[in-house]
């Protein structure tokens, strides 16, 4: 068995960002990575990110992962280990991994789940139809394979995401007949709508998917009008003629690990769905693990960034390996982290941290 | 309505220009309509004339005597939300962001979209300009006539 100081367990942009704090300690950290690639979303994502300079805004997604890896790359005690999939985790801080068809065991005095987040799906009649992809799948597609996911398209959701993958899929040759939304408004940034909204594509509030159509692969689908009850108004039935059905309804944490080794867990909607109860340094009712990032609730990368650096600092701390500006640099993300959620579209976190801190937990550190 | 179809009423839209007498000379058009976590736009014009502060959820402001409408915070926009606008005459003259293929020459003429995506107007490319510095977001300066000065907002190519 490998022993490390900290085991990360993802390597996107919240796991990354904590392992470049934890290793300005001194810390040796192993990362483990699912897929082939580190940058875990932002290597997918084309549009310049908001935020301030500390998010690397006006940055294009690809480049903050490139970023993000240089900072770590002069760091000799940092092992990074793709295409390994964490496959337990055990309460004496024990992670195991298959990789490369090896099923291997590591041990660290630490842990911080990194973990992410998965996408929600939607029930409707023949949605196994081909053609009928998640968002993140069509961008993996797209752009990281050059591949077009068809030529006629229908988004289902009105989320940031929803309306940045609309604008890539137009950008890629893709003809976007509508962006579908069952609430009454517009989800994502305004600004990511009016994007869409200009080249005549029609956003359909308070619209939803009723089945897909089709006999070997997706040809069309039947659109419905719903009231402020969310209900179907009959006669509203509108058939649109696609061979792509992109689905963005929203993500929710990756709690399968954290909820294996016994962490106490608590569903909090505002957060996406089941997260683990945490103190103000982000460590679970397991002393020795830390999580941050979308597994910890869905957010923008560039809070998943904050959460990172922040975590780092907290475990180095834990770790009796204080960073050398603990103090300093703890503050600076933690006031980058309150101010990115202190608009209305950080309210939501905002309400779920605050009943996720109502869980009766007693953490001692 | 911007909640619903992501279309800003004229009223929103009119906020956001100065006086027709200061459009003699090229100011942004900030169209941010929204509380969201953002200043790229603040910290990249040279003569310090969008403020938003240091609660970046601010909306900007544009403070339109020192704008000179160089149009570097229209490709900086995370948002693809600001717009460069000038009255010379009978002609509106705009700086557009545009990250579509194919791309616009100069000279040519493409059609002319208001904010719902309907063509309003024949829009003759009159510069583009794509440097490292854009990092792929081509600034584009079109005319079209001024009487479409509140409603242009984009161009798309006539052969698609």
């Amino acid at each position: 068995m490998i022993h490390k100081d900290l085991i990360i367990i993802g390597g996107g942009p919240s796991g990354l960002s904590a392992a470049k704090t934890a290793l300005e300690s001194g810390i040796s950290v192993l990362i483990l990575e699912r897929s082939n690639h580190l940058g875990g979303q932002l290597v997918k994502q084309t549009h310049k990110f908001f935020g301030s300079k500390e998010q690397y805004a006006k940055t294009r997604g690809y480049d903050i992962a490139q970023k993000l890896l240089l900072d770590l790359k002069h760091f000799e005690n940092l092992t990074i280990k793709t295409e390994s999939t964490v496959v337990g985790l055990y309460s004496d801080n024990v992670v195991t991994v298959l990789s490369a068809d090896k099923y291997e065991r590591y041990q660290a005095k630490a842990i911080i789940v990194a973990a992410g987040a998965s996408e929600k799906f939607l029930a409707f009649e023949n949605n196994d139809l081909p053609g009928i992809y998640g968002a993140g799948a069509i961008q993996t597609l797209m752009n990281l394979y050059g591949v077009l996911p068809g030529k006629e398209a229908v988004m289902v959701g009105s989320g940031n995401i929803g309306l940045i993958v609309s604008y890539q899929l137009i950008q890629a040759g893709v003809k976007v007949k509508a962006i579908i939304e069952a609430s009454s408004k517009i989800g994502g940034y305004k600004v990511h709508a009016s994007k869409i909204a200009r080249l005549g594509i029609p956003i359909l509030t308070s619209t939803t998917i009723k089945k897909a159509i089709g006999e070997t692969k997706l040809e069309s689908i039947e659109i419905v009008l719903l009231d402020e009850n969310w209900k179907e108004i009959e006669g509203t039935s509108k058939n649109i003629k696609v061979d792509t059905l992109c689905i963005s309804v929203g993500l929710t944490p990756m709690h399968q690990l954290i909820s294996m080794i016994g962490a106490e867990m608590k569903f909090v909607s505002e957060l996406g769905g089941f997260v683990p109860i945490i103190n103000e340094h982000h460590q679970t009712s397991i002393n020795s693990v830390f999580i941050c990032g979308d597994a910890i609730g869905i957010e923008e990368a560039s809070s998943a960034m904050m959460e990172g650096y922040l975590t780092g600092l907290y475990v180095s701390k834990y770790l009796k390996h204080e960073h050398p500006e603990y103090e300093k640099e703890t503050i600076k993300y933690e006031k980058q982290l309150s101010m990115l959620r202190d608009g209305p579209f950080g309210s939501k976190t905002k309400v779920g941290l605050q009943k996720l801190k109502e869980g009766n937990l007693h953490v001692e550190s | 309505m911007l909640n619903r179809n992501g279309v800003p009423s004229l009223e929103q839209i009119l906020s956001r220009f100065p006086k027709s007498a200061s459009l003699t000379r090229p100011k942004a058009i900030l169209e941010c309509y929204e509380d969201i976590p953002c200043n790229p736009c603040e910290t990249s014009c040279p003569f310090d004339a969008i403020n938003i502060g240091s609660n970046i959820n601010t909306q900007p402001k544009l403070d339109v005597e020192a704008c000179t409408g160089c149009g570097i915070c229209v490709t900086s926009c995370p948002g693809l939300a600001i717009i460069v606008a000038q009255i010379k005459g009978q002609e509106a003259i705009f700086k557009i962001p545009y990250e579509f293929i194919p791309y616009p020459n100069k000279d040519e003429i493409w059609h002319g979209l208001n904010r719902k995506g309907d063509v309003i107007c024949d829009a003759k490319i009159e510069h583009v300009s794509l440097n490292k510095k854009q990092d792929h977001t081509m600034l584009v300066t079109v005319s079209v006539p001024v009487i479409h000065l509140h409603e242009f907002v984009t161009i798309r190519s006539k052969h698609e």
